[in-house]
Formats: structure tokens, C-alpha cells, sequence
């Protein structure tokens, strides 16, 4: 039986409890059903990459600091990688080991935020958030420790790391390595089996890999798809290829093994890090930098000195969000002439519409939050 | 009407209010004068009672609600934070009233009145305790039922007036659940009849006295399927989507500020306490406990019950996802509904053979007890696996783990939504357009 | 007795009435007491800090009609339960079959509403 309606269009976003951030989803409805989506970006557009043209090398770290502001530490590494890439530096082994570990951290840290931030999205009333902030402060806590900041980070750098952690960072890791398998092993054991969770996730916004792969989706939303691919194996960057971990892998591609895939992938982190931890040598954690005139010891050099020469470069990791992949080219200069970000926020997010059609409402929230957004990303 | 204790029996606060009527017919005042007081003793009582109690229960959920999310909650206003919802009630009352400029003046102003006026009219029938009672209606449950439902209407004029999209979709939202919860209700409340042969909530309160059993263990199913239809009714998760605010941002009231919204909140606390008073009055005694209420004052005793029970909404409100409009729907009509329809079919069978058999109280209070009990246990089971959702099917899956990149192993899950492929978007916007 | 059911509802009237004077007095005190300062912003309706697209109150597909239907059904159900419910011991037996059949129809409508798809949310 069919009943006299018209479509109805309804803006989710910009100022949505939802939408994580200014993100504005122009929804057209025939009552709770989506029959059309757009994603109306920008709202927090703050043309960094056309800055990061006006400034050296150097002093577009912190701007990797505010793209993905809550994986600040992977933003940082991209890009640093990317420099050392177009001038060729290899940084010492010590700064290696010390980026795995701080890259892994923040991937625990931005899981707990993405899991916490999706169960808030599925209706409970704030506690998965508080419980899983919990655990992101102790990390963070961990981060103050090591560079000063807890959010904006600007830890890494050309060659290395800023500054080497202080003696009491590595009992500290390890006395977070003993709570954290039982706090995950709680969230498992609440989460993983709660009947409405699974009643609102399961089968929800399925990608299949074809699909996934042709909207070059990544990172936990191309794994819950069933395809194993994972920059830290396929291409292995910092300590990665000496270090044993799995990659973990959905077998369905719908919301709810977006969700697994991350509690599985915190398993995987805190493996890593163990190891990490085990095996990290002494030495120095800043490389020479080709135009360094000779200093004392291994102190930084100066901002300024770093021309990089003609060419071009595109470093990527794995960020907790995907494939994070900074493209250089530079022109000889003491600034980047392009600076591009490929960001997975932005990426992921294109193959929102293709989930979201046809759903309910309470459905598109839900699957929005499982793409795990971070605006600063999408918009940079 | 006689003296029955002295004034200051505490144990029953209408002894004191009969004294006073009593004292007062004494001067010789005309016949109404008594009946007007008590009422209004009764009304004035009630409303403190409830506005203290919702002010209170404000500041009690917020602090049990931040000790289940490892936070501190409201600390800073009066002694431990005591006096926050004070002075929240005080910010609401000073706020700016706005009203949108395409909403419907007469009715969005009306939809907080409608709403306040009968969730506080619910108490009216209620017994706090055994002479406390401001109109024991014969036709209680009925009334309940009755006035229960008028927050339907309240809450589909708050949304259709404020011209909000937001709003009309939480209204429709609230309707569509409440007509379904509103069945399953009726027919739990239903079965309470059945036994009790009254719908004065007195007489069902005396029966639990008299037999010395509470319902709740001949109706194991019935209080289960109330508590459910009770969460939806004041908008509770798991079942708070009139009023999401992760997917419609506040539901009906979203255009609601100030004391405006107050009200709508205080509203929804007030209607809260009406299931748990209704529940524990059909349910789990009223103000009386196996004789306890001979030493302990019976109000004391049903105001405890009702707080616990609603200490059951604040939990769940701590724990539990929400579900998603069809499954609740579909809960209600496929799950609850034949299953309520069976129990009271079997409620009148038992309660006739109970009277055709004439078996002594004793004996036969267990026996249905025990039928009932294994009755719902069951009946769920057995129903829930018939629709699919036995235990085991809804378990979650766990992340396969590899080490080759590039394996693709994929296998959706049954029942899975065929997206986009169901409905091409831009042809079903085409057809919708053209239509309309 | 009709003086007592008369008393009854005079003290739900005034109970209600006593509602009434809370919610008016407060809606009152709120107009004395709060600023006013209208501005044309302030009157927006709310949609996420957009305009709003479209009409408000648009012909909204409702997919709970035939839902809606059954709770008419269902209700009425009740009202004639309810007295039942009350009497039908001092009736006897013959009320109690004829009840059930009543609900056992009810019942078979309610499947044949199920089988036809219509407690289906679409």
C-alpha cells in the first residue's frame, strides 16, 4: 500500500551532536528512509596546504599537528617521512624505534576515541566515551611526557625525533602495557557481544572489497571488508618490518567488523608496542641533516638550512584512519612548492553516500560514526 | 468515617489530614469545606512531593550516572553539587523565552502545559498509603491508562508546531511507538485485573495484602513487559528515539528553551515516576511488605519501592545502546504482543479454575506462580528462537588475523541491507519528486 | 455512593487544576522575569546552524498506517476487556470462552497482519 508523500530534505550537520565536527550530511528522506545523501565539506577548511607553500620545512610540522588532530603523532610521521624521503636522510635507529612506538600509541589512543565515540553513536548514553577516555589519557599522559603536549603533539622531526624520552617513560609504557590488555579485554567482553550493538551494527553500510577498493577506501574500513592491506606490512616504514604483528581482518565489510577490526587492531597495537619496548636500542635520535654545518653533539640544526633538492616525494603509513600519504615537490627552495595531504578522513568518507542510501536515519549516524571521521582531516 | 489511629501516627499520613477534617467539620462548616481541603491538602502534597523528588532525582541520576562513566559529576553548587538541579530549575526559569518564527504560537506554547498537567494528574490515583490516596477511582487502571496516553497528543503538538524537521520526526517517531508500547501495556495491566477482580488500585493493593503475595510472582511476564513499555513511554534508552540525540538532536523538543523545555524535562522525570508508582502499586505491593508496614510508615515503604524501580531506568540509561525505530517497532508487535495475549488468556484460565476448583490460597498462589514462571521463561525463549534471535545467533564475530597482505575473504552477513543497489538514489528521488 | 465518585473526580479536577497554576505561574514568572531581546536570528529555526530547505510540515511518509490501524484494533480490545476482566467470574465459564475466542480472533488477525507484511517496517 502506497501513501501520498513528498521527500523531505534534512541537513545533519554542521552543528550536529553527530557529525564529529562541522561535517554537514544534506540528507533527502522519504520518512526515516535516506533515498539521497550529500556531503557538504569545508566548514573547517583552513587551507593548509596552500600555508604550508609559505613556510620551510620545518615550520609545517605543527600543521600535521591540526589535520588529524586526535592522531596528531602519525600526521607528524607522515610528513617528516616525506621530507627525509625527498632529501634522502635516513634517521638513526633509536629515532625508528621510538616513532613505531609513538605511532602505535596514538593508534590506541585514536581506536579508543573511534570505538567510544561509535558506541555514543549507537545511543549509549555517553559511558563507552568516558571508559574509553580513560585509557586515552594515560596515553596521553605518556605523550606529555615525552614532548610536552597531550593533543598537538609536534614530536617528530626531519631526521628524528625532538627530543629523546626522559628515564621514566619506559616504566611508565610498561605499567600501561600490564592495564591495558585487561581494560581492552573489559571493552571486548562489553562491547563485542552486546545484542544491541550487533542488532545495530550487523549488516549495516556493507562494502564489499570491489567496492572498497574502487573508492580506494583504507585503513580499519578497508580491512572490515576482507582485504588484508595494511601499509605497515605492505610497505614497511619506520621499525615496522623487525616487529611481529597481525594484521586484522573483517570478513564481512559491515559496521560491526569496522568496530572489531579496531578492538582487534588495540590487541595488535599493544603487541607491538611490547616488542617495541623490548627491543628499542640507545643511541643517538636525530640524524645529521645534509646542510648542518658541524655541531656540537647531535643538536637539531636550524630551521632555516633546509633546502631539500628539485624532485618530488610521496611518503605514506598507516594512520589510525587508513593510508595517510604526504606528497612533496619541491623546487629547490627553503618551502615546499606543493604540499599535498592524502588524507583517509577525506578518502573514507566518499564512499559514505554509496553506504547511506537506502538506510534509516539511526542507521546513516551510525554508519558515519564507523568511518571514524576527523574533520580537521577531511577539510585541512 | 471514624477514627482510626491518632493524629500523629505517622505511619499514615491520612490520619492526620482526617483529624484536620474532622476538627474542621466541628466548627460546623458546610459539607464541601472537607472535601475541598483534602483535595487540595492532597494536591499541594503531591506536587511538593513530586517537584522535590524530580529536583532530587535530577541531581541522583546525574551522580549515579557519572560514577558508572568514571566522572565526578555535579559538584560545585551547595554541598556535594546538591543544589545543581536548583539552580539549573532557577537558569531555566530566567532564560529568554523563544519561540520560532514560523512555529505555531497557541500550540507551541500549549504542548508544555498538556504534557505537565497529566503526568501529575497520574498521581491523583495512586495509593501512597492506606488512607493516602487523593481519589481512589473505581475505574483506577482504566484512568492510569487513560490519562497516561494524553502525553501522545502533548508530545506530537510540541513537534508538529515548532516547524523543525528534527522535531517532526521525533514526534512521529514518539507516536509510532507509543500506539505500539500502549497495546502490550494494556494487556499486562490487563492480567493485574484478572487476578485482583478490581481496577480500583486500592482493592489490587489489598488483594496483595490480603494474599500476602506480591504480582510481580504471578506476573513475571506482565511486570517484564511493562518495565519495557514504561522505558519507552518517558523515552529511557535503549528505547530513548523520540528523543535522540545522536540522530535527531533533541527530538520534539528541540526548539524547546527555557522553562519551556523545564517543563518538558520535568515532565518526562514526573512520568517516570508514574510507572515506577504504577508499578510498584500493581506490581510489587503498594505501600505494604509481608506485614512490614506494621512498623514501618507504608508510604515510606512504597516511596522506596518506586525509587528503586526507577533506579532501574537511570541504570539502564548508564548502559544501554538504543535501538533503531523498526526493531522496536517490531519488538513490540511480534514479540510482546502474542506473547501478552497468551498470558492473559492463561491468567483467566487459571484465575477461573482457581475460583471453580476452590483450592485454599496457599495452595494455589504457588502453583500459578510457578505455572506463570515457567510460563515466561519459556515462552521467551521458545518465541525468540522461533523469530531468529536465540541465543547464539546475535553473537558477535571476532577479526580474522593474517600476516599476508591482500587475502580476501569476504561473506556478508545474513540479513544484510542490499544498500545502495535496493534503491538507485537518483531514480527514487526522480519518482518521488515527480509524484508529489 | 455518586456523592463519593463525584468527590473522586473533583480531586482529580483540582489536582489538575493545581497543575495547571504551577505550569501557568511558571510560564508567567518566566515572562516578568526573563530578558526579552528578539532579533531575527534568534527566531530560526534550528537545523544545524542551516536554513532549512524546503517546507516544514511536508506530507511525511508515516510507515506506522497500518500499525496505527491495529492499535485502534487492540485498543478497543482492552475496553472490552477491562469489564470482563472485573466480572466475569460471577458470569461463569460461558464468559470466559467467549472472551477467548474474542482474543483467539484478535490473535488470528493479528497473525494474518503479520503474515500479509504488515508489521513490517519499510
Amino acid at each position: 500500500m502506497t501513501l501520498k508523500s513528498e521527500p523531505f530534505v534534512v541537513n545533519l550537520g554542521p552543528q550536529h551532536p553527530s557529525t564529529h565536527g562541522v561535517f554537514r550530511l544534506r540528507l533527502t528522506l522519504d520518512g526515516e528512509r535516506i533515498i539521497d545523501a550529500d556531503m557538504v565539506m569545508g566548514y573547517l577548511h583552513r587551507s593548509m596546504e596552500k600555508l604550508a607553500e609559505e613556510r620551510t620545512y620545518t615550520q609545517n610540522i605543527p600543521f600535521t599537528d591540526r589535520t588529524d588532530y586526535l592522531a596528531a603523532m602519525t600526521g607528524n610521521l607522515a610528513y617528516v617521512m616525506a621530507v627525509e624521503k625527498l632529501m634522502g636522510i635516513e634517521p638513526p635507529e633509536r629515532a625508528l624505534w621510538l616513532r613505531t612506538i609513538m605511532s602505535e600509541l596514538q593508534r590506541f589512543a585514536s581506536h579508543c576515541m573511534a570505538i567510544g565515540i561509535f558506541a555514543n553513536d549507537c545511543g549509549a548514553w555517553q559511558t563507552p566515551v568516558m571508559h574509553m577516555f580513560r585509557d586515552r589519557e594515560k596515553i596521553l599522559d605518556l605523550f606529555e611526557m615525552a614532548c610536552g603536549a597531550r593533543l598537538t603533539l609536534n614530536y617528530m622531526r626531519i631526521g628524528g625525533v625532538s627530543r629523546d624520552i626522559p628515564p621514566e617513560f619506559i616504566p611508565a609504557a610498561r605499567k600501561l602495557m600490564q592495564d591495558l590488555p585487561r581494560r581492552l579485554a573489559e571493552y571486548e567482553s562489553l562491547l563485542l557481544d552486546n545484542e544491541i550493538i550487533v542488532a545495530r551494527s550487523r549488516g549495516i553500510g556493507v562494502l564489499t572489497p570491489e567496492e572498497a577498493m574502487a573508492y580506494s577506501v583504507s585503513g580499519p574500513l578497508l580491512r572490515a571488508s576482507g582485504v588484508a592491506w595494511d601499509i605497515r606490512t605492505a610497505d614497511p616504514y619506520a621499525a615496522y618490518d623487525k616487529v611481529d604483528f597481525d594484521i586484522a581482518v573483517g570478513t564481512s565489510g559491515d559496521v560491526y567488523d569496522r568496530f572489531v577490526v579496531r578492538l582487534a587492531e588495540m590487541r595488535q597495537s599493544l603487541r607491538i608496542l611490547e616488542q617495541a619496548l623490548d627491543m628499542m636500542p640507545s643511541g643517538p635520535i636525530h640524524a645529521r641533516l645534509p646542510t648542518a654545518t658541524a655541531q656540537p653533539g647531535d643538536a637539531p640544526v636550524a630551521p632555516l638550512a633546509l633546502r631539500p633538492p628539485v624532485g618530488e616525494a610521496y611518503a605514506r603509513i598507516e594512520s589510525p584512519r587508513g593510508e595517510l600519504g604526504f606528497y612533496l615537490v619541491s623546487d629547490g627552495g627553503p618551502a615546499p612548492f606543493r604540499f599535498h595531504i592524502r588524507s583517509p578522513s577525506f578518502i573514507n568518507l566518499s564512499a559514505l553516500k554509496k553506504m547511506t542510501v537506502g538506510v534509516t536515519v539511526a542507521d546513516a549516524i551510525v554508519i558515519l560514526g564507523s568511518v571514524d571521521i576527523v574533520v580537521g582531516e577531511v577539510d585541512r | 468515617m471514624t477514627f482510626l489511629a491518632p493524629w500523629y501516627d505517622l505511619r499514615d499520613l491520612g490520619n492526620a489530614v482526617q483529624a484536620l477534617l474532622d476538627r474542621i467539620r466541628d466548627w460546623g462548616a458546610p459539607d464541601w469545606v472537607p472535601y475541598a481541603v483534602s483535595s487540595l491538602i492532597g494536591a499541594v502534597g503531591i506536587l511538593l512531593w513530586v517537584v522535590l523528588s524530580v529536583l532530587a532525582f535530577i541531581w541522583i541520576e546525574r551522580r549515579v550516572v557519572a560514577l558508572m562513566q568514571n566522572r565526578i559529576g555535579p559538584n560545585r553548587v551547595g554541598p556535594a553539587g546538591l543544589l545543581q538541579p536548583v539552580a539549573d530549575a532557577l537558569k531555566l526559569l530566567l532564560k529568554e523565552p523563544i519561540t520560532p518564527r514560523d512555529a505555531d504560537r497557541i500550540l507551541f506554547w500549549m504542548a508544555p502545559i498538556v504534557i505537565f498537567i497529566p503526568t501529575l494528574v497520574i498521581f491523583a490515583v495512586i495509593p501512597f498509603g492506606g488512607r493516602m490516596v487523593l481519589a481512589d477511582l473505581n475505574v483506577g487502571v482504566l484512568f492510569l491508562i487513560a490519562i497516561a496516553t494524553i502525553n501522545t497528543p502533548a508530545v506530537f503538538l510540541a513537534g508538529w508546531s515548532s516547524n523543525n524537521k528534527y522535531a517532526l520526526l521525533g514526534a512521529m517517531r514518539t507516536i509510532a511507538m507509543l500506539i505500539s508500547y500502549e497495546v502490550v501495556q494494556v494487556l499486562a495491566l490487563l492480567a493485574v485485573v484478572l487476578f485482583a477482580g478490581s481496577m480500583r488500585l486500592g482493592d489490587i493493593v489489598a488483594w496483595q495484602q490480603h494474599y500476602n503475595v506480591w504480582i510481580v510472582f504471578l506476573q513475571p511476564l506482565g511486570i517484564l513487559a511493562y518495565i519495557i513499555s514504561g522505558a519507552v513511554e518517558i523515552n529511557r534508552s535503549p528505547t530513548d528515539i523520540s528523543e535522540a540525540e545522536s540522530e535527531i538532536v533533541a527530538g520534539y523538543h528541540t526548539e524547546y528553551g527555557g522553562i519551556k523545555f523545564g517543563f518538558f524535562y520535568q515532565a518526562e522525570y514526573m512520568a517516570g515516576f508514574a510507572i515506577a508508582a504504577i508499578i510498584t502499586t500493581l506490581y510489587l505491593g503498594g505501600y505494604t511488605a509481608w506485614g512490614l508496614e506494621k512498623w514501618v510508615p507504608g508510604w515510606a515503604l512504597f516511596l522506596g519501592k518506586l525509587y528503586a524501580v526507577f533506579f532501574i531506568y537511570i541504570w539502564s540509561r548508564g548502559t544501554l545502546p538504543r535501538l533503531r525505530i523498526d526493531q522496536l517497532m517490531s519488538f513490540a508487535w511480534k514479540f510482546l504482543l502474542p506473547l501478552s495475549l497468551v498470558n492473559v488468556a492463561l491468567v483467566g484460565a487459571e484465575v477461573l479454575v482457581w475460583d471453580e476448583t476452590g483450592v485454599s490460597a496457599n495452595v494455589a498462589l504457588p502453583i500459578i506462580g510457578a505455572v506463570n514462571l515457567v510460563f515466561c521463561l519459556v515462552a521467551v525463549v521458545a518465541w525468540a528462537r522461533l523469530l531468529g534471535h536465540g541465543a547464539g545467533r546475535q553473537r558477535g564475530r571476532r577479526a580474522l588475523l593474517t600476516k599476508e597482505v591482500g587475502v580476501i575473504h569476504f561473506e556478508p552477513a545474513e540479513g544484510a541491507s542490499p544498500g545502495p543497489a535496493g534503491i538507485p538514489a537518483a531514480q527514487a528521488l526522480r519518482r518521488r519528486s515527480g509524484q508529489a | 455512593m455518586t456523592s463519593d465518585l463525584f468527590g473522586d473526580y473533583i480531586a482529580v479536577l483540582i489536582a489538575a487544576i493545581l497543575g495547571f497554576v504551577l505550569v501557568g505561574g511558571a510560564l508567567i514568572a518566566n515572562l516578568i522575569l526573563s530578558p526579552r531581546q528578539p532579533t531575527r536570528t534568534k527566531g530560526v529555526t534550528y537545523e544545524c546552524g542551516m536554513l532549512t530547505i524546503g517546507r516544514t510540515r511536508t506530507q511525511l511518509h508515516f510507515r506506522y498506517y497500518l500499525f496505527a490501524i491495529l492499535f485502534l484494533i487492540f485498543d478497543i480490545e482492552a475496553v472490552f476487556l477491562f469489564p470482563w476482566a472485573v466480572t466475569f467470574l460471577e458470569i461463569g465459564k460461558q464468559a470466559f470462552w467467549e472472551m477467548i475466542a474474542f482474543i483467539a480472533i484478535l490473535g488470528f488477525g493479528l497473525a494474518y497482519a503479520w503474515k500479509k507484511g504488515v508489521l513490517r517496517w519499510r
